[in-house]
């Protein structure tokens, strides 16, 4: 069976909903929130069809299409000096991240209820803002990748700036110019690889670096990987290119947070673990004990700074930082268990902040604040959601049995094996970590209550499908982790032979 | 002459010219004896007619061998038309911008002048394109630019719209002396005005003597088109004449006049300097030599064009300082001299073409209905024309070149182009890159107002068939040669061998 088209349906499909949205009148808002949330369907339903088709033991490069796209011809007009191609495919690790997008994409649809206004703009650009995440997944090119990233920047940076709360222009604009910035920064990169080797597909470029006589030295691809390092390092972010991260996860609305926090972020990771590691692995090599410094400074940089803030937006905005830095560990390592848990971190923080947000998101609802002080007591207003709010904080402090715990603990164990010193420095994140995160919880939950949660509802309806889905995703992984360790497979061995080990 | 000799020509090469200038004579006649009293628009619609005509005359020229007629002083290669399509196209457009213009503070006296300097203004564009002489080259620039003095003073009863002639007038004239000065030590060393001519002369140049004399030539010729292009330093010009002169010539200027300016760069640096030897035979043609005075000038603009641009508060400023730095980013292009860059600068003016014409039909429109010119006029429109701000919006994402768009792509071929070259200009694509995102500044501040800010009145547009027109061309062209650019690219590369018959 020809399963080429199904990449492009999954990526594309959810313009069908952008289009049906655009004929509706813009009053009907019953409407345009349920087509925004059924556009968000067959993305997901398509991406857990290839997560069957994998389990059934085929082949992931079933769904791999290529055809020509554009040509750069010079002098002779029939052989173009350069070409490049519409590709998409997919890898074990392409796989769990388009599932992942697919399933916060849905959830977020369902937190977008609470929007208040103009829902026929919001769905579209959030409906775009999906192609765009899907196809920075799926893309088997640096342009196509490219291009599915800059697709991103522009319906967030809209989504933030009209739907976000009191500093939105400024959070927005913080967002588009920092990741402006990075972006240029690696097209300068992919523009450079493009010009040398005359072609941008990733596993080509992989290849062509291990071979000796390719046109590129040493110096210059070192050169290349800390360009990639600083583009996807605001994107991550790394300490110091956070700071726009913070403005954008206090004033977006709570959907667009879900995304941003759960997705968005994630882009960063992908690119570095895929390009950096994947493309440049000798390189990478030499700037492990720097990429293991900066991931111990976000983590503690993170984890410190969480535990001042008043704000529970702020906590949860520096824990993202804090757990990224857990990602950056595991990639130092270098190692199968250290590169494993650096992917299992992406995952498992993509669906516990999204979790986390999610609920955020119902508490400033009714409540209009964030502060924790504010919301002392919620245990007694509010038990459902005090009661998952605790459950989500304790699996973001790595409680075993929870996904936080495999990917810390995988991480962990890949650096103690090599660089012990800077691991050990480490740890004292993982103690902040619960730390902060008690403190912050436990404070709303049990704190001192200075509101009446008088007709003020508990969780209801809908709202229980984001919170239990990723709820049972969280506990799947982590008593059963070979869901995600089993198409990871694949991905590793191959990261692995490339860094020789 | 004799008769026979005239009639040896083959002329169906100037057929599009001819219609051109057909039109414009009978336009003359028709306005001066039509009654005062019936409205002139029909000129204008008769001028749109006139440029689609001669666009289709164009088409089955394509293709043909090298034309030279006039004793080689005009002639219809592949670069011609390849670049008169452009022309044709962007002034055609304006001509629709045009008809839709409220004619006011003295305009609506000229009406008639109005849309047939238009055409003028075109016909020297294209006599420019097929220039194999310097003398019908700098005429052809003349005619541009006489007609374009005359349009940006149009609205006689307006002081900014003098202004805007008189700086006109003076900065474009020095500069005209200038090219003029500079290439008269190019027919002193040479004796010869043909193009072809000159080329094959300087090419045997063996006196490294003359080379410097040529360097000077250079230098001069650099500055004066730098002027007509508005890069910087020499831009200063562009912000008053653009601000002054009605929105449709602002457009003309913006757009048309620029093809113009780089056809002439084209012309002139790459048949005369690029054949020149520095020393003797086969040596390193001035241009290369020359090459870091283009690189600063290059990076200059683009700085420039777009730090400033950050500060403007008029759109129509604005707008100058953009094209200022779109000037930079297509002389980067010319700078790095790969041997794709005729396509990569059609490709790019293309894509100016559709995104900036497009963005100064809204312009039109928003400035027509508030009376002024404040960027904080766009506030709200979204809510007052979502249509409108919807296209703008599209066209200021491909302005600042982001994927998808047609602006990405034109930014992608010369971003290439600084790397593919045996020398790569690293800082050149580094400024270019940085200067890009400095320009999502200003290009999102647009939509911030636009989709962001509450709009001062609530009252509705209703948007002319002329303005409807041009954005439907301009937003479609944009995002199609975005997704698929080889639409544009296969049709160039399949009809116009443009590097062949360059040079032949």
């Amino acid at each position: 069976m020809n399963l080429s088209w199904v990449l492009t349906t999954l990526v594309f499909s959810p313009l069908a909903g952008i289009a049906v949205l655009a004929l509706l009148p813009k009053t009907q808002e019953k409407l345009i929130k349920l087509i925004g949330f059924l556009a968000t369907l067959p993305p997901l339903a398509l991406g857990l069809a290839a997560y069957l088709h994998f389990l059934d033991g085929k082949k992931l490069s079933d769904f791999a299409v290529s055809t020509e796209w554009i040509q750069f011809r010079g002098m002779n007009v029939n052989e173009p000096i350069y070409s490049v191609y519409y590709e998409l495919g997919l890898s074990g690790f392409q796989l769990l991240l388009v599932v992942l997008t697919a399933v916060v994409a849905t959830l977020a649809a369902i937190a977008a209820r609470s929007v208040k206004k103009e829902w026929k703009g919001f769905f579209m650009l959030f409906l775009l803002l999906e192609i765009g995440m899907l196809g920075v997944f799926t893309a088997e090119n640096l342009i196509l990748f490219f291009l599915f990233f800059e697709i991103t920047l522009i319906p967030t940076f809209f989504l933030i700036g009209k739907w976000g709360y009191f500093e939105k222009e400024k959070a927005a604009y913080s967002f588009l110019i920092y990741n402006g910035l990075g972006s240029a920064v690696l097209l300068i990169v992919i523009m450079i690889l493009f010009a040398k080797t005359g072609t941008t597909n990733i596993d080509l470029l992989a290849h062509i670096m291990t071979d000796e006589t390719a046109p590129l030295s040493g110096a210059l691809k070192l050169g290349l990987l800390i360009s990639l390092l600083v583009a996807f390092g605001v994107k991550l972010p790394i300490f110091p290119l956070h700071s726009w991260m913070l403005r954008v996860h206090v004033q977006a609305p709570p959907a667009v947070v879900m995304i941003h926090s759960g997705i968005l972020l994630k882009i960063g990771a992908y690119g570095l673990i895929r390009f950096g590691m994947g493309i440049f692995p000798e390189q990478f090599e030499t700037l492990a004990v720097a990429i293991a410094i900066l991931g111990v400074i976000n983590l503690l940089y993170g984890a410190f700074l969480a535990f001042i803030q008043t704000d529970f937006k702020m906590v949860l905005a520096y824990s993202s930082i804090s757990h990224m830095g857990i990602v950056l560990i595991g990639l130092a390592a270098m190692n199968e268990a250290g590169i494993q848990g650096a992917i299992f971190q992406v995952i498992s923080h993509g669906l516990i902040s999204a979790l986390l947000f999610f609920l955020v998101g119902v508490l400033y609802e009714r409540t209009d604040t964030s502060l924790i002080d504010n919301l002392g007591g919620l245990a007694k207003g509010m038990p459902i959601t005090a009661g998952f709010l605790l459950a989500a904080a304790m699996a973001s402090l790595g409680l075993p049995g929870m996904s936080g715990f495999v990917s810390e603990f995988m991480a962990f164990l890949g650096l103690f094996r090599e660089l012990p010193w800077i691991a050990a420095v480490g740890t004292i994140g993982i103690i902040m970590t619960a730390a902060y995160l008690l403190r912050a919880v436990l404070g709303m939950t049990y704190g001192k209550a200075h509101r009446e949660f008088v007709g003020v509802a508990d969780l209801r309806g809908v709202e229980f499908v984001p919170v239990v889905v990723l709820m049972l995703l969280i506990v799947l992984i982590g008593v059963y982790p070979s869901v995600l360790s089993s198409p990871l497979q694949a991905t590793l061995e191959t990261l692995m032979l490339g860094l020789g080990g | 002459m004799s008769l026979d000799t005239l009639l040896s020509y083959n002329w169906s090469v100037m057929v599009p010219e001819f219609i051109i200038l057909g039109v414009i004579a009978l336009l003359t006649i028709f306005d001066l004896f039509m009654p005062k009293t019936l409205d002139r628009k029909v000129l204008g619609w008769i001028g749109i007619a006139a440029v689609f005509a001669a666009m289709v005359s164009l088409v089955p020229l394509a293709g043909g061998p090298v034309e030279s007629i006039l004793a080689d002083t005009f002639r219809l290669d592949s670069f011609a038309i390849a670049f008169k399509m452009l022309l044709l196209g962007g002034a055609g457009l304006v001509l629709f911008l045009a008809v839709s213009y409220e004619a006011k503070e003295g305009l609506e006296l000229y009406k008639g002048e109005f849309y047939y300097l238009f055409l003028t203004a075109l016909l020297g564009g294209m006599i420019m394109t097929s220039s194999g002489d310097l003398i019908t080259l700098y005429i052809g620039l003349e005619l541009l630019s006489i007609s374009s003095y005359i349009l940006a003073g149009i609205r006689k009863n307006n002081l900014q719209s003098n202004e805007s002639a008189m700086k006109y007038v003076i900065n474009g004239s020095i500069s005209s002396a200038i090219i003029l000065f500079g290439l008269s030590y190019v027919y002193g060393l040479t004796g010869s005005t043909n193009l072809m001519n000159i080329a094959g002369q300087l090419s045997q140049l063996m006196d490294g003597q003359q080379a410097y004399l040529l360097g000077l030539s250079f230098l001069m010729v650099l500055v004066g088109l730098a002027f007509k292009l508005a890069a910087a330093p020499f831009h200063m010009w562009a912000p008053d004449v653009y601000q002054g002169a009605p929105t449709p010539v602002t457009a003309f200027l913006s757009v048309v006049s620029k093809t113009a300016g780089f056809v002439i760069v084209l012309r002139i640096m790459l048949t005369v300097f690029y054949s020149a030897a520095t020393d003797g035979p086969g040596s390193m043609p001035i241009m290369y030599d020359m090459q870091n005075y283009i690189a600063v000038l290059a990076g200059a603009t683009m700085i420039i064009g777009n730090v400033v641009a950050l500060k403007q508060t008029n759109i129509k400023r604005l707008f100058a300082y953009s094209s200022i730095a779109h000037a930079g980013y297509l002389l980067v292009a010319l700078t790095t001299m790969t041997p794709n860059i005729f396509y990569t600068m059609w490709f790019y003016l293309l894509a100016y073409l559709l995104m900036n014409l497009g963005a100064f039909a809204v312009i039109q429109v928003v400035t027509e209905k508030t009376g002024s010119e404040k960027i904080g006029d766009f506030a709200g429109l979204y809510r007052r024309a979502p249509v409108l701000a919807v296209a703008m919006g599209i066209l200021l994402v491909s302005l600042a070149g982001f994927p998808g768009t047609a602006g990405f792509i034109g930014k992608l071929n010369i971003f290439i182009g600084t790397f593919v070259v045996q020398q790569p200009h690293y800082v050149l694509a580094s400024i270019m890159i940085a200067t890009t995102v400095v320009s999502y500044f200003y290009y999102f501040g647009i939509m911030v107002q636009m989709f962001f800010r509450p709009a001062a009145d609530e009252s509705k547009f209703n948007i002319p068939f002329g303005i409807l027109v041009v954005l439907i061309i301009a937003v479609v062209g944009s995002i199609l040669f975005g997704v698929m650019p080889n639409l544009a690219l296969d049709f160039m590369h399949n009809n116009l061998d443009v590097l062949m018959d360059f040079f032949s």
